[in-house]
Order: C-alpha cells, then sequence, then structure tokens
C-alpha cells in the first residue's frame, strides 16, 4: 500500500506536466513567431507594397511546407516539435490580419498587387517546402 | 518604455494560445481557419483605428492579432484542396478568407468610427 501511494504522488505532477507542456511550447512558439515577424517588418519597412508582412508570410508558408510534408513522407520530428514549431511559431510568424488590413490600406491597384503576391508566392512555398522535404526525406 | 519585442512577443504568447484553444488546427477544418482569420482581421482592423496607445498596438494588434490569425496554415490547406481533386474549394477557400478578412477590417473601422 505504502507503495501504490508513492507511485500516485510520483503519478500526479508527471500527469499535470504532461497536460501544461503544450500550452507551454505554444507559448514559446508563439512569443518567438511574433517577435521575429515584427523584427523582418523593422528590417524590411513597407515601400510600394508591405515587404516585411510578405517576407514572413512566404517564408513561414515555406517551413511549414517542409515540415508538415516531413511528416508525411518521413516523420522524423515528433508531434510535440510539430507543435511548437508549426501551431506556435509558424502560425504566429505568419499572419492574415496584418496582411488584410495593410491591404485594405493600400490604392486599389496596389492592394490587388499585394495580394497577388501574397497569394501566388504563398502557395509556391507550400510546393517548395514540399519539394524540399522530398529531398531531404 | 518596454521593449517592443517583448511587446509583440507577450501579444503573440495570447494569440498562439487561443488560436489553440478555440480548437484551430493545422491541416484540419478549413472553416476554423477561416473563423480566426475573420475574428483577427475585425479586431486589427477596430485596434489600428481606435486612439490607443503605441504600446498597446505593439500588443494587441501586431502581437495578438498577428499571431492569432494565419497565413501559413491558410495556404497549407488551400494547397492540399487543390491537390485533393477539389481545384473548386480550393478557389472559394482562397477567395472566402480574403472576402471575410477585408470585409471585417472594414466592420472593425466602421464600429471604432461609430463609438467615437
Amino acid at each position: 500500500m505504502g507503495t501504490d501511494r508513492s507511485e500516485e504522488t510520483a503519478a500526479g505532477p508527471m500527469h499535470a506536466l504532461e497536460r501544461v507542456e503544450p500550452f507551454l511550447l505554444i507559448a514559446v512558439g508563439g512569443f518567438v513567431g511574433a517577435a521575429l515577424r515584427h523584427a523582418v517588418a523593422v528590417a524590411l519597412p513597407a515601400g510600394t507594397l508591405p515587404w516585411g508582412t510578405l517576407a514572413a508570410n512566404v517564408l513561414g508558408s515555406f517551413a511549414l511546407g517542409v515540415l508538415l510534408y516531413e511528416a508525411h513522407l518521413a516523420g522524423v520530428l515528433s508531434a510535440e516539435t510539430r507543435l511548437v514549431i508549426g501551431t506556435g511559431f509558424l502560425s504566429s510568424f505568419t499572419t492574415y490580419s496584418t496582411f488584410a488590413v495593410e491591404t485594405a490600406g493600400l490604392a486599389p491597384e496596389l492592394a490587388v498587387a499585394n495580394v497577388v503576391v501574397n497569394y501566388v508566392f504563398g502557395f509556391t512555398a507550400i510546393l517548395g517546402g514540399r519539394w524540399v522535404a522530398r529531398v531531404i526525406a | 518604455m518596454v521593449s517592443p519585442t517583448l511587446l509583440v512577443g507577450a501579444g503573440g504568447v495570447l494569440g498562439a494560445l487561443s488560436r489553440h484553444l478555440l480548437g484551430e488546427r493545422i491541416d484540419a477544418r478549413t472553416r476554423d481557419t477561416l473563423a480566426v482569420n475573420v475574428v483577427g482581421s475585425f479586431l486589427l482592423g477596430a485596434l489600428v483605428t481606435a486612439p490607443i496607445g503605441d504600446s498597446a498596438l505593439l500588443v494587441f494588434g501586431t502581437g495578438f492579432c498577428g499571431a492569432f490569425t494565419t497565413f501559413s496554415t491558410f495556404a497549407f490547406e488551400t494547397v492540399r484542396l487543390a491537390e485533393t481533386g477539389e481545384p473548386r474549394r480550393a478557389a472559394i477557400n482562397a477567395a472566402v478568407n480574403l472576402v471575410g478578412a477585408l470585409g471585417a477590417v472594414g466592420l472593425g473601422w466602421l464600429v471604432v468610427d461609430g463609438l467615437a
């Protein structure tokens, strides 16, 4: 009985830690992702188009392409790694709301150009990421 | 003033956790991604119009709304739809996110203008 109780107390905090861990991983990824996006926006100030958001969206889509196709093709990375990188970091690094607000603030022809470059390069980046995942898998 | 990196990062933590807690998952239902993108765009549209300070805009705008919404997941899900023989749904998904988010930004502006 004494042994049972010590196992229970050992199991208690372990369970709590396992439940908290995904949130901690996502929190860390969210911090780094958002902070890095801000750094990219500062380094690449908006000119004719908002280049910083475009760079973050394209780079982040490429990395998500690598990450998710790697999961299908090789599965070397653990589910936890994919959670912190995908849900935490990359989803926070890339942004739809900033893209939408910036697009809404542009002159009509530039707004169309901004949508086209984000969509075309973003979708192409996903495919490029898959190609890289295939090569390394 | 607190460093901008810290302010944006703190907002990013809240944005990423909120998105996760609301059940948005990468490579799952596209309507979940649409929902976070439209809601986040509405909030950001309201925030950039509201008379809040630079620090608050960094935390809640660049940090929270930026991290809550996602372009990479949207792009991945759209490409996957196109590749799984559903090009029409892919095109609709791309268009609905755009129209929904732009409409939400406009609505956010209007709401704050109406309150002011």
